[in-house]
């Protein structure tokens, strides 16, 4: 750093910008890809719908599993949509 | 056992031939049998970076295509005696490549004993760099400190974890090197380029070497020279460190701080 450095104009630390940007558009794009997931989401996604379903009638894609990386930990959430009023099943 | 290393990277000109040839004569000048292939049909340029490029007379597609032996297409190095180039075609056909053909050129380098099998991918993500990686054991990715080489690299990495012999069968992933090419720490020291650290996090493995950007490069492609035979140069040197490190020594990085400045140029700037 001179004595002068604030005579000089641009945009400061473009770096941690960049940086920035990358690290959400590159999860998005694992995501959507589903790279990193464990092989048997699909099969562990049936599987719970079908116990679901034993107890509420929800719809076939009211299931939606998904992983991601908090900090160290990797995090499987589950969410499941159900019905406006939920009836009964079997 | 011969073992097969992809040079790729997605986006194009971020120094994947420059590297190939470079970790090539590395390998060779430690007295590895080495044949470093060019992938990138019809545009040819690996024999321009090795000087050899007056001694193409049979090329990969050639051999491929059964119109020569594989041991006539192989040009020897003029340097090292353990070290041979397969220039690319320049044929505009774009299947002249066949995962056929390209398996059975890399099983008779296999019966030849080669060591190493460097495998120059053109870039983007079309049949040439499907065919490059394919049948790789390991991956050098090649990656400049810039959002769209970086973002391209990634989708590289997702590739080779699910498009390669050893991803399909499931016999042990591909083994995946970061090679961080074109760095300047004076720029990272400013804020203006991202760190080797950052280009780690953002990608999720470690870098494996880190070229600094340097004159020496455009110098050592000029005179048909891979850089790393010219030791007066920091990236020439970067990359003999980079070698020793695929062949699992640990170095050292050098060349990724910025120089100190001096008196003058802490006051005044610069």
């Amino acid at each position: 750093m001179g004595i002068f450095d604030f005579l000089r104009k641009g945009p400061q630390n473009t770096a941690s910008l960049a940086k920035n940007r990358l690290t959400i558009l590159i999860q998005e794009e694992r995501d959507r890809s589903g790279r990193g997931a464990p092989d048997y989401l699909p099969l562990l996604r049936r599987e719970l719908l079908e116990v679901i379903r034993k107890f509420v009638n929800v719809d076939a894609n009211a299931v939606d599993v998904k992983t991601h990386k908090d900090g160290d930990h990797d995090v499987l959430e589950l969410s499941i949509a159900l019905p406006d009023k939920a009836t009964g099943g079997a | 056992m011969t073992e097969n290393i992809v040079v790729t990277s997605g986006k194009g000109g971020v120094g994947k031939t420059t590297t190939s040839a470079s970790i090539a004569v590395g390998l060779a000048k430690r007295g590895k049998k080495v044949a470093v292939i060019d992938f990138d049909v019809g545009l040819r340029n690996l024999d321009l970076i090795m000087g050899c490029e007056r001694r193409v007379v049979y090329d990969f597609v050639n051999v491929i295509h059964n119109e020569c032996a594989l041991k006539q297409a192989l040009i020897k190095d003029k340097r090292f005696e353990n070290l041979y180039v397969l220039a690319a075609s320049q044929t505009r056909d774009k299947d002249a490549l066949t995962q056929d053909g390209v398996q059975r050129v890399l099983e008779e380098l296999a019966a030849e004993e080669f060591d190493f099998v460097i495998c120059d991918s053109p870039a983007g993500i079309e049949k040439g760099a499907f065919l490059a990686m394919y049948f790789a054991d390991r991956a050098i990715v090649v990656v400049n400190p810039e959002v769209s080489s970086v973002r391209d690299s990634d989708r590289i990495l997702g590739l080779l974890s699910s498009k390669t012999k050893r991803a399909e069968a499931g016999n042990g992933k591909v083994q995946e090197h970061l090679l961080l090419t074109r760095y300047n720490p004076a720029r990272v020291a400013t804020g203006d380029m991202m760190s080797i650290g950052d280009v780690e996090e953002i990608l999720g493995i470690k870098v494996v070497g880190v070229i600094p950007e340097s004159e020496g490069v455009l110098a050592a492609s000029n005179s048909g020279v891979p850089v790393i035979l010219d030791d007066t140069s920091n990236a020439g040197q970067a990359y003999e460190d980079a070698v020793a490190r695929i062949l699992g020594d640990e170095r050292e990085m050098r060349f990724t701080e910025a120089p100190k400045k001096g008196f003058f140029q802490r006051v005044f700037g610069g």
